[in-house]
């Protein structure tokens, strides 16, 4: 059941390695327009591999994604993606890094530094442009990767576990930040994390996986009220405690 | 290294080694090591010589040409042996063979075919320094960073983006050492080509020297060569540290 | 099949396949009348066999082995010390390590006519040819070895109140044990180099001399025959050593 304003589809998409892996199977599901979607779900169920296939990094065993209407048959200009390791050219400068996608397009060299310290100022990084990023923090370096995928403009976001290379610290404040980051802008968001607590807190929509081979196991509708409240009150809202809860709950009979 | 107190740079023990030396020669204790001064002014006598300087022209244009050579075939046969499988896994052996062979033997063979020449030296400094070349562009390539080639490709690179962004740079670290021992290697190619063929450049001046026992000409070209290599060296090494910063962050 | 066997039948095939494009290549290359001092392979080949039954490259081997294992033996004992001195002994590293760091970019094969005229023809000028090449690969490799050890493991000794000489033995030196044995590899293809440069430059025995005579009286298969020996012994030795290393050192075991 496809709902009409659904830009990403899933259809029955199946993936098995080289070797005998079975990593998804028949997977079918939507990802609505403008919201921000968690796949969540147990150590090795899958969910980077679904990522990646959306992302059109890896091809589907079976089954096909739409995008937009157009079947995916590779990586694409709609959609940009943030990497789990910070993915950052070790050789060039914060400003070069983040201009990358747009450097290879083929945009002018003024135009992409116009774009690139634009979306350097948004994450938070002013002043760095011409850090390299063996100087800077993991932190620091995950904002690079999230720029650089904010410069591209593309209409969706895939992020494969963008936090999880930092500290819990730092992994809050950018839980915080990004839907700052994301409240003004018309983007969709595909998102992979293992934390049932990033995925309550971020998400409009959690498609919870199975184990391997992973498929679908449910899709929970969020229904917290974000609006102008405290990121500590939302994090005390009862809504989102029991959203906790309910996925703990069904995620238990995977882990024991 | 503290000397009363005070540290000293490493590279003085050369200057102390100078002086021991100079000591030696002056004691007259061996005749093969006559004192450093009169080296040193045997030296400054064959610099402004039309002999030398024809032999140093020699050898230099056969080291060119021959480590031109080396690079032009070299890295663009290793990027090929590291990208296309069966291209490696067939050529692979031959280069792990003549990386550590005794090229010299091969130099025979050279005279015969190509002639006794300059020609000879150059392709003698092109076997020298060609195989490691090849070998550490192909470690280069093949350790790149699959994240950062999936990046690239995530991003929209094609494939000549992805050779020119991101495969090369990568690589270079490891391609620059390949560099620098291929030099290493191709000066020991002209000497010993040049000492094989023994008619020309420095070759021809060091069997002079050794045959007539001209100790002072000798430890003075010794040197002079010496030094010619390690500069070399250490200009390659020199690149090698301006990359060194993201050398281990990849 | 078993995995492991069929990966090594699979790489034993393409070897088999490398030998034979090369060797049908040099068949080609000799027939063609590009130059009568280029034999085919087939000539060569029995070149090889005839100068095996008839002593000839039996007996130069014997002339050419005995220096390079005197040479190679008693550089690697004497270097090996030597390098362990510097790695030890801030004292002697300081007085010697730049000698050696010139010695190892130098050609040293330029000293070797000088060798030969001062020691004669016999057997000392050759060990000392091996011993000029082969020793400055040695010691640094030693050297290193012992430099390179990890600081960390230093310190958990002297926390664990271990004196200097436990030190040395129990950590630095099985540390240094892998760079040692791949110094003495390196030595040893020095060594190779050093007899063969020795040989075709005056010493009318041994391997070297088979070249150079054969090379003069235009039996050119035989000569190329005597080549290939020398190069594929080296190869063959060398690669045993490489085995030897990886048997004996493996990389986890290693260590930093």
């Amino acid at each position: 059941m496809v709902s009409p304003d659904a830009i990403v589809e899933v259809r029955g998409v199946g993936k098995t390695y080289e070797g005998g892996v079975e990593a998804l199977r028949e997977v079918t599901t939507a990802f609505p327009w403008g919201k921000l979607c968690t796949l969540l779900g147990p150590s090795g169920c899958g969910k980077t591999t679904l990522l990646k296939i959306i992302g059109g990094l890896i091809p589907p065993t079976t089954g096909e994604v739409w995008v937009n209407g157009k079947k995916v048959d590779g990586p694409g200009p709609e959609r940009a993606f943030v990497f789990q390791d910070f993915a950052l050219l070790p050789w060039a400068s914060v400003l070069r890094n983040v201009a990358f996608g747009l450097e290879l397009r083929g945009v002018s060299k003024e135009q992409r530094a116009e774009v690139a310290r634009k979306q350097i100022a948004e994450v938070g990084l002013a002043g760095f442009e011409s850090s390299y990023p063996h100087q800077l923090s993991g932190g620091m370096r995950q904002r690079v990767g999230l720029a650089r995928a904010l410069a591209v403009d593309a209409d969706i976001i895939l992020m494969d576990e963008p936090f999880s290379s930092v500290d819990e610290q730092t992994r809050r404040k950018f839980q915080e930040d990004l839907l700052d980051l994301l409240r003004h802008r018309e983007k969709t968001v595909i998102f992979v994390t293992h934390s049932i607590e990033e995925a309550a807190y971020l998400s409009d929509q959690i498609v919870l996986l199975s184990r391997r081979p992973g498929t679908v196991s449910r899709i929970i509708p969020l229904d917290i009220e974000r609006g102008r409240r405290s990121p500590d009150e939302i994090r005390r809202d009862k809504n989102y405690l029991d959203t906790v809860d309910e996925i703990w709950r069904v995620l238990k009979q995977y882990v024991t | 290294m503290l000397f009363l107190g005070k540290r000293i740079p490493v590279g003085f023990s050369l200057v102390v080694w100078l002086l021991v030396w100079e000591l030696v020669g002056r004691a007259n204790l061996l005749t093969i090591f006559p004192p450093f001064s009169q080296v040193l002014v045997a030296g400054m006598a064959i610099l402004p010589t039309e002999k030398f300087s024809q032999a140093a022209v020699i050898s230099l244009r056969s080291f060119a040409v021959g480590m031109a050579l080396a690079l032009l075939l070299g890295i663009p046969l290793g990027v090929l042996m590291a990208r296309m499988k069966g291209v490696g896994r067939i050529l692979g052996t031959w280069v792990n063979i003549f990386v550590s062979a005794p090229i010299s033997a091969l130099v025979p063979i050279l005279m015969g075919v190509v002639g006794i020449g300059e020609a000879t030296v150059v392709v003698t400094v092109f076997l020298f320094a060609v195989f490691v070349i090849i070998l550490d562009t192909q470690v280069g390539v093949e350790k790149a960073d699959r994240s950062l080639v999936e990046m690239a490709r995530a991003f929209g690179a094609r494939r000549h983006q992805l050779y020119t962004k991101v495969l090369m740079q990568s690589a270079l670290p490891e391609i620059l050492a390949g560099i620098r021992l291929g030099a290493i290697r191709g000066v020991k190619g002209v000497v010993i080509g040049q000492l094989l063929i023994s008619i020309i450049g420095v070759g021809e001046l060091f069997e002079l020297y050794s045959k007539h026992f001209l100790m002072e000409e000798f430890w003075a070209l010794v040197i002079l060569v010496f030094a010619f290599a390690f500069l070399v060296s250490e200009a390659v090494a020199f690149l090698e540290r301006r990359v060194e910063y993201y050398a281990s962050a990849r | 099949m078993p995995r492991t066997s069929r990966v090594a039948t699979r790489r034993f095939t393409w070897q088999l396949a490398s030998f034979a494009l090369v060797f049908g290549c040099w068949e080609i290359a000799g027939r063609w009348p590009v130059s009568a001092a280029f034999p085919p392979f087939s000539q060569t080949a029995l070149a090889f066999l005839r100068m095996i039954a008839d002593g000839s490259l039996p007996k130069a081997y014997l002339s050419t082995v005995q220096p390079l294992f005197i040479g190679v033996i008693l550089c690697g004992i004497a270097g090996i010390g030597f390098g362990i001195g510097m790695g030890l002994s801030r004292a002697v590293e300081w007085s010697t390590l730049p000698i050696l760091i010139i010695l190892q970019a130098a050609p040293m094969a330029a000293i070797i006519p000088m060798i030969t005229y001062i020691y004669g023809i016999g057997l000392t000028a050759k060990v000392l040819a091996v011993a000029f090449l082969a020793t400055p690969v040695i010691v640094m490799n030693s050297y290193k070895g012992i430099r390179n050890t990890n600081p960390s493991l230093i310190q958990m000794c002297r926390a664990f109140l271990g004196t200097r000489s436990q030190e040395v033995v129990k950590i630095i030196l099985p540390h240094a044990g892998a760079l040692i044995f791949a110094g003495l590899r390196l030595g040893l293809a020095m060594g190779f180099i050093g007899v063969v440069i020795a040989e075709l430059l005056i010493t009318p025995t041994g391997v070297g001399d088979l070249i150079t005579y054969h090379g003069s009286v235009a039996d050119y298969p035989e000569m190329f025959a005597a080549v290939a020996s020398i190069i594929l012994a080296a190869a063959v030795t060398i690669h045993g050593l490489e085995r030897l290393e990886r048997r004996l050192f493996p990389l986890e075991v290693r260590g930093s």
